[in-house]
């Protein structure tokens, strides 16, 4: 009873709160106002359910319970388990998801390979993002400064060297490295909050100077005319050009996925998540923090540097409005939704995340809406995301008897 | 060197920076009392511009008399962001004291964004003229062009709500619970302050300031966009860690340093770079000097 007073309570103040903003319609050439009311009064049923809701996951959450009770064995996090410790059902769902990844462009349409090919690149930025937020812990707003720079590497020497594609996809790597040390290398000492705004301020920085200075960039006109990837010089039509684009993503997702599984349980990627449990204890136990940072950066920014290369190539126009905070900002929301470290996870929230909204019309138009909605729920009840970062542990077999070694 | 031009970037510049410093108030007292960067707070201003705008605009449509029309939209506008104010911090920050540092920081950009697209999906995305709703001020007409209405207005009103914030934390027992807790939280709930009840009111206060300045600038500006708050929450977070966050005389002298810095560099230089210099100003500060002109250094317990 006392839950649906309070639920009530909650609906009637968002009512009142959303009433000049959602409530008013204002023309302000006719002088007319609309009063949408209807609105208001759905806004406070659902508010009223919603609170419900939120009241009933936080009595689940303050009794140290799951919000959502599955049977053992069920849910994603699990299930992922169940099926590393059987490697045979293992390969098997592995190669039935790679025939599937490359049949797909065969199948399907020109429009549905085009979709694939941004979720695939947005995997790619994702799990470059999760280096540095989910592994090292260092909050980054401004990634998508470096995926600009790739994208802009590739359109600049191309349109003033005439280089292609081949050429530039190691360059812009590496271009992108080098602003994310020029970025790391004077931040080193901020931590947190500090951090989150120094990078934000420098994606900023790197988007304006991409605005602004016409001579170099194009200004807000862009680089235009970039040729798509080219392979031994054969003659290619866009949809076959498409179809290889497609197959140039997939193969580098599924490089990026080894490389970074194989980095986490590296000695650097042992560092990274220990800076990122706890930077002091980190410092104390004799690692190298400046050294464990810039590696972070410098790989983070790596990838973001190839992700933009290769949308460079594939839209084959790029302009500063394609890296906006908002853009960081999506990125970070599928390494948060995931589970910061989980790769498995990431790449799954960057699919959903990029893939729904294509599928779902009605839902395109409120995307930015629920990423928002997204991140502070996700904060609130679920903060390790949709998986959390699995790790490896090791026992002692001594103290607890036979079974033992690497789990 | 031309006085006259000079004058007038002088005076555009303390608008400006008026404006940075009434939202900077915000963000430090918000960090100062909980140790949050409060990333939705350039979204208050943006509600309390688009608050103002509606509110005056059924008014307008209504037919009351213009010159009492802004102080009720203005008045509107403020407890409206109050409200979301308290509300954005019951919803997004108080479930999460205590969590891990990132963990309240990403929950304020999704609610940033969230709010953004909230008006955007509610409103529209255009920019729309915010009315004209000032009187004539003659006796301006004898000192030149240097200062219009709305710019002797805003130096007007955010200079009156500096001074009532300041009294307020210096002799009030709220303004001094205020001050207890933001030195010492645990402290102050020994002594029977209510600290839930403090953030609530600190979120209710810079909310407040906030719509208050969104008011301010949308009739400076003539014009109203659902991202404005955006550019205008960093500009003035630059701000309040210029004069060192945490600190409120700080946040005031920030903002005015900033909005005199950009007056200048646009006067002299060039317009195109005055996002960029405020952004390289707050890299440059949190780099060299991260405490801030009037803020203390803070040592790191272990």
């Amino acid at each position: 009873m006392q839950r649906v007073i309070k639920a009530a309570i909650a609906a009637l103040w968002f009512m009142l709160l959303t009433l000049p903003v959602l409530g008013i319609k204002l023309n302000t050439i006719e002088r007319t106002v609309s009063w949408r009311l209807d609105r208001i009064v759905l806004l406070g049923i659902a508010i009223f359910g919603l609170a419900m809701l939120w009241d009933w996951c936080f009595s689940r959450k303050a009794r140290g319970l799951a919000i959502i009770k599955l049977p053992d064995g069920f849910g994603l996090g699990p299930a992922m388990a169940a099926l590393s410790q059987k490697p045979k059902l293992m390969m098997t769902s592995l190669a039935v998801l790679a025939a599937i990844m490359i049949a797909m462009p065969l199948v399907s349409s020109f429009y549905q390979t085009n979709i694939m090919i941004s979720a695939l690149l947005y995997v790619m930025l994702a799990l470059g993002l999760n280096i540095v937020v989910g592994l090292a812990g260092q909050l980054v707003l401004g990634y998508v400064a470096f995926y600009a720079v790739g994208a802009y590497a590739y359109g600049l020497l191309h349109q003033f060297f005439g280089f292609g594609f081949w050429v530039c996809l190691p360059i812009g790597g590496f271009v992108a490295v080098i602003f994310g040390l020029a970025l790391g290398f004077p931040v080193l000492r901020l931590r947190g909050d500090y951090l989150a705004i120094v990078t934000l301020g420098f994606g900023e920085i790197v988007r304006l100077a991409l605005q602004n200075w016409t001579s170099l960039t194009g200004g807000p006109r862009g680089v235009s005319n970039i040729p798509r990837p080219g392979f031994f010089g054969m003659q290619m039509d866009i949809s076959t050009s498409t179809t290889y684009v497609y197959y140039l993503v997939l193969v580098a997702v599924v490089v990026t996925i080894v490389v970074i599984s194989r980095l986490k349980n590296s000695r650097v990627g042992l560092a990274l998540q220990a800076l990122r449990e706890d930077e002091i204890a980190c410092e104390a136990m004799g690692i190298d923090i400046m050294r464990v940072k810039l590696s972070a950066f410098a790989l983070g920014s790596c990838w973001a540097g190839f992700a933009g290369v290769i949308f460079a190539a594939k839209t084959t126009y790029i302009n500063p409005s394609s890296f906006t905070f908002m853009e960081s900002a999506m990125i970070l929301s599928m390494v948060v939704l995931g589970g910061m470290g989980s790769i498995t996870g990431v790449a799954i929230a960057a699919l959903i995340l990029i893939l729904a909204p294509e599928y779902l019309r009605a839902f395109s138009e409120y995307r930015m809406l629920i990423f928002g909605a997204i991140m502070v729920i996700m904060m609130i009840f679920r903060p390790q995301g949709l998986i959390s970062g699995e790790r490896r542990r090791y026992r002692i077999s001594a103290l607890h008897g036979t079974e033992g070694g690497r789990q | 060197m031309d006085i006259q031009f000079f004058i007038e970037l002088f005076f555009g510049g303390l608008t400006r920076g008026s404006i940075y410093a009434l939202i900077a108030l915000g963000y430090t007292l918000v960090y100062g009392i909980i140790e949050l960067i409060n990333f939705a707070h350039g979204e208050i201003y943006m509600l309390g511009a688009f608050t103002a705008l509606l509110v005056a605009g059924v008014l307008g449509v209504y037919g009351f008399p213009a010159g009492g029309i802004l102080i009720v939209a203005a008045l509107a506008a403020i407890v409206w962001c109050a409200a979301y104010g308290y509300t954005l911090e019951k919803v997004a920050y108080k479930p999460l004291r205590g969590a891990p540092r990132l963990s309240p920081l990403i929950s304020a950009i999704g609610m940033s964004i969230f709010l953004q697209n909230y008006v955007l999906l509610a409103q529209t995305a255009d920019f729309v003229p915010f009315p004209n709703l000032l009187p004539e001020m003659e006796f301006l007409d004898h000192i030149g062009n240097v200062m219009g209405p709305s710019d002797f207005l805003i130096l007007m009103v955010s200079t009156l709500a500096m001074l009532a914030l300041s009294l307020f934390i210096r002799y009030t027992r709220m303004g001094k619970a205020m001050r207890a807790t933001a030195q010492n939280r645990k402290m102050a709930l020994l002594l029977g302050i209510n600290a839930d009840r403090i953030i609530s009111l600190t979120f209710i206060i810079g909310s407040s300031l906030a719509a208050l300045g969104g008011v301010l600038i949308a009739s400076h500006m003539g014009q109203v966009n659902f991202g404005i708050g955006f550019l205008a929450g960093l500009k003035a977070f630059t701000a309040a860690v210029l004069g060192g966050i945490g600190s409120i005389p700080g946040a005031m002298l920030g903002g005015l340093v900033l909005g005199l810095a950009e007056s200048f560099t646009t006067g002299y230089f060039s317009g195109n770079y005055e996002d960029m210099l405020a952004f390289a100003i707050l890299i440059l500060i949190l780099i060299f000097r991260p405490d801030g002109i009037l803020g203390k250094a803070k040592v790191q317990k272990v």
